[in-house]
């Protein structure tokens, strides 16, 4: 079966459903793609907020949220990036609130704001509050608004289509080839669908899911990274992984940063606010990959409850009526997975996978990129976590994943707009499905062989443990020892369901191959950067390195199904790197 | 502790009609549902299908019949059900895919058909439109609505009348009728007046029950029918 739009769009987010309104508003004809319903896509589970320096609760500049985010991620920035993403921050939280997203409100019924880790006036004087919010649901949203949005201007769904492969037209997308379009697999009915397009828009996420404790849902394993990345696009800065620090501990599931931002403490076994010992001027608000490194010694010192490896999140003093109002959901999340009581209960937390700071590389256009001299991939477009722009370095701050979804999918729909005017439908051959169908059919023929399940948590365990929020060589060789045998095994996976109708046995084996190589290029630039920035923590390089590592990594994949590693610049347009002191 | 999990199971592939499987698995008295599902998928039979993403209640994928209530599976623990033997089966009303995956185009048809989305009149402002916080709380808690369609999908009127619009429609066009910012309540109103609208609601409170973000929407329709009454008085 053969489909034709002008735009397509891969992902449901906030990215891809922002881009959709875009294309419909400038009557391109558009489709998106999800292998979910779009409500159920991973940004309707972000809590906290969304900055953008509305000022309305105290003074605040574009400038200052620019300089936090470049500060934030440790000078890995691209600059020119961050202050596109600072300044049309404003306007889009305006445009949201236009769209209908009910914020709260201040006294005087503008859009409220709090604070948030790493956010700060002045360059780093205080905390400022610049996190725009929804209770503590942002997330749903800004999903759900950006979905009504779609309802209204008749966006085109493809629901429950898993996106399998690029079609690419002139050679790979490596070599100067163009993105031509993708093919889906139909998860009602198994049918291989080929879709022709002048654009496609990667917007799928990320890929926490090769970590074995994660905020993630089970949906995010890295497709549009690897999909690209087997088209011979580079996966840019892969080995920046947050931890985000509070998750609940053994499951991950996230526990906001907005309840730090309303005032909640973080403590030790002897109830002391250890952030003390590592940010005495933030505190609990010091960006995330500090406190989850914070945690971390405090547990390797002995100092977790009862010597155990976590510590407690203690909201106990904010109140019921703040706790009810501010954060009611993540109240509720202790209650259902912890059996605990949070009005009266300290909260046991532990750092948990969150947000691939790495991607797809793009320019300031959303367009990718696939060289150190920014070459555009025609017709591919990416943003969201999926993409690296790079406005989060080496490490983001938090509410900036919505930012960033929202600047850049914006960008990247109005871009495709304006691009597709100008080309024409590319030629697809009719054997297109082949390739996929014969991998697909392997997995589903095999009576005997390695079961997905056992690969994917192989790989979550020595990922986590080997590459998680402190690493060094020998750990992360170990880790891509142990990737690369996973990978062998993986050629002789095997599925339990045979058939062809709702056959995610046969889908969850796709994804934990995408988990495979986003797994690969993570370890490999890893193990290349020998220095600490950010999330990237290296026990046996302890500093920063800005003479050998001020530059984005771009790895490849090699002839010999190895990674190829390259580096390019990073931009730097009004702050000069300096130590990173909270 | 051994919990003994029976689903109702259905490939269209291989069944005529649907059949109760059952599964003994090991479990954790603060295991959710989901995750003995996953048990079963993931240790004993790979066919188990069913729906989840992001498991903790916030996406919607995992409603399904359990204990004879609707609920996500990410979100009943073990111990919360009480008893050593839990029965999973589709959600009520919807025509089944495959086990527990059901055909939601029927109830995301109806969620489109109430309009649900914002319809200001007048230029669009500078800044944000103003809205005090009073009338933001008249409609915040139907904007905690995930569409899973428990609430749908466990009322007898649905069951009865397939045509209802049914609860999570009605939710959803209440989070707009009652939003300061929005002009189109009547528009919204005069379908709803349809009698396939509010009107079949017969104040069971199932959906009440079975809703995992704690709506009060037997309330909220009862305010939409409310303002349906008093629109022309």
């Amino acid at each position: 079966m053969i489909h034709e739009h002008d735009a397509l769009i891969v992902g449901a987010g906030g990215a891809g459903l922002w881009a959709a309104l875009e294309l419909a508003k400038a009557g391109v004809d558009a489709a998106v793609l999800t292998k979910l319903y779009p409500t159920r896509s991973h940004t309707g589970a972000a809590q906290g907020g969304v900055c953008a320096a509305l000022g309305n609760q105290e003074e605040d500049h574009w400038e200052w949220h620019m300089f936090d985010t470049i500060k934030g991620g440790d000078y890995l920035v691209d600059q020119d990036a961050a202050e596109v993403l600072a300044r049309e921050a404003i306007e889009t939280v305006i445009e949201l609130e236009h769209m209908g997203l009910p914020f709260n409100r201040t006294p005087d019924g503008k859009i409220d704001q709090r604070r948030f880790g790493g956010h700060t006036r002045n360059y780093g004087e205080g905390p400022v509050m610049r996190a725009c919010f929804a209770a503590d649901r942002t997330g749903h949203m800004i999903l759900q608004t950006l979905y009504q949005q779609c309802v209204k201007l008749g966006v085109k769904f493809y629901d429950e289509y898993h996106v399998v492969d690029l079609i690419t037209e002139g050679g790979e997308l490596g070599d100067g080839g163009r993105c031509a379009g993708v093919v889906a697999y139909r998860i009602a009915d198994g049918e291989l669908v080929t879709l022709r397009s002048k654009a496609v828009m990667m917007a799928t996420g990320g890929f926490g899911r090769m970590f074995r404790v994660t905020s993630n849902a089970w949906s995010l394993t890295g497709d549009g990274v690897a999909l690209a990345y087997r088209h011979g696009v580079p996966a840019q800065d892969m080995e920046f992984y947050q931890f985000h620090p509070t998750g609940i501990v053994g499951i991950g599931i996230l526990l906001s940063e907005a309840a730090r931002g309303e005032g909640a403490y973080l403590l030790d076994n002897d109830g002391f606010r250890f952030m003390e010992r590592y940010a005495p001027k933030l505190m609990e608000l010091a960006p995330r990959d500090m406190v989850s490194r914070a945690i971390t010694q405090e547990i390797r010192a002995g100092r977790g409850i009862n010597g155990k490896d976590y510590v407690y999140l203690d909201v106990r003093h904010l109140g019921r009526k703040k706790i009810d109002e501010k954060l009611p959901d993540i109240t509720d999340f202790v209650r259902v997975y912890q059996g605990l009581e949070p009005y009266t209960d300290p909260i046991p937390i532990q750092p948990t996978a969150h947000y691939a700071m790495g991607g797809i590389p793009t320019n300031l256009l959303a367009q990718v990129t696939r060289d150190a001299s920014n070459t555009v991939v025609p017709g591919l477009y990416a943003a969201g976590e999926t993409a690296c722009v790079s406005v989060h370095g080496a490490n983001r701050l938090g509410t900036n994943s919505l930012v960033d979804l929202l600047v850049f999918g914006r960008r990247a729909g109005r871009q495709m707009a304006r691009d597709v005017k100008g080309v024409g439908m590319p030629n697809v051959a009719d054997d297109v499905t082949e390739p996929i169908r014969a991998e697909l059919d392997a997995i589903r023929g095999r009576v005997k062989g390695e079961r997905k399940e056992a690969i994917r948590t192989e790989l979550a365990d020595v990922m986590m443990d080997d590459a998680g929020v402190y690493r060094d060589a020998v750990g992360l060789e170990r880790a891509r020892a142990k990737v690369a045998e996973l990978r062998e095994r993986y050629k002789n996976v095997s599925v339990d369901d045979k058939g062809t109708v709702f056959n995610t046995d046969l889908l969850e084996a796709r994804e934990v191959g995408y988990l495979l190589d986003t797994a690969q290029t993570m370890v490999a630039a890893a193990i290349n950067r020998k220095e600490s920035r950010g999330a990237h923590s290296r026990e046996d390089f302890p500093d920063r390195d800005d003479v050998n590592f001020l530059t984005h990594s771009l790895a490849t994949q090699a002839a010999d199904g190895g990674v190829d590693l390259a580096y390019k610049p990073v931009t730097i347009t009004k702050f000069q790197p300096k130590p990173r002191i909270y | 502790m051994q919990i003994e999990l029976r689903v109702l199971r259905y490939d269209p592939e291989r069944d005529q009609q649907p059949h109760e499987a059952t599964y003994t698995v090991e479990a954790n008295p603060m295991d959710r549902v989901l995750d003995l599902l996953h048990k079963v998928k993931y240790e004993q039979d790979g066919t188990l299908t069913f729906r989840r993403s992001c498991a903790h209640g916030v996406c919607g994928s995992d409603a399904m019949l359990i204990n004879g209530r609707n609920r996500l599976a990410c979100k009943i623990r073990v111990d919360q059900l009480k008893g050593k033997r839990i029965t999973v089966a589709p959600l009520p009303g919807l025509p089944v895919m495959k086990d527990l995956v059901v055909d939601m185009e029927g109830f995301f048809a109806k969620f489109r058909s109430v309009h649900p989305y914002l319809q200001p009149s007048g230029p669009v402002p500078e800044r944000e439109r103003l809205q005090s916080a009073k009338d933001r709380a008249k409609f915040d808690d139907t904007t905690k609505c995930i569409l899973c369609a428990a609430c749908t999908t466990s009322c007898p009127s649905f069951w009865a009348q397939p045509f209802y619009v049914g609860p999570a429609a009605i939710v959803n066009a209440h989070r707009f009728i009652f939003d300061s910012r929005d002009d189109a309540a009547e528009e919204r109103l005069e379908i709803l007046a349809d009698r396939d609208g509010v009107w079949r609601c017969r104040t069971v409170f199932n959906c009440v029950e079975a809703c995992p973000r704690e709506i009060h929407i037997t309330q909220a329709i009862l305010e939409v029918s409310r303002a349906i009454v008093e629109r022309h008085a």
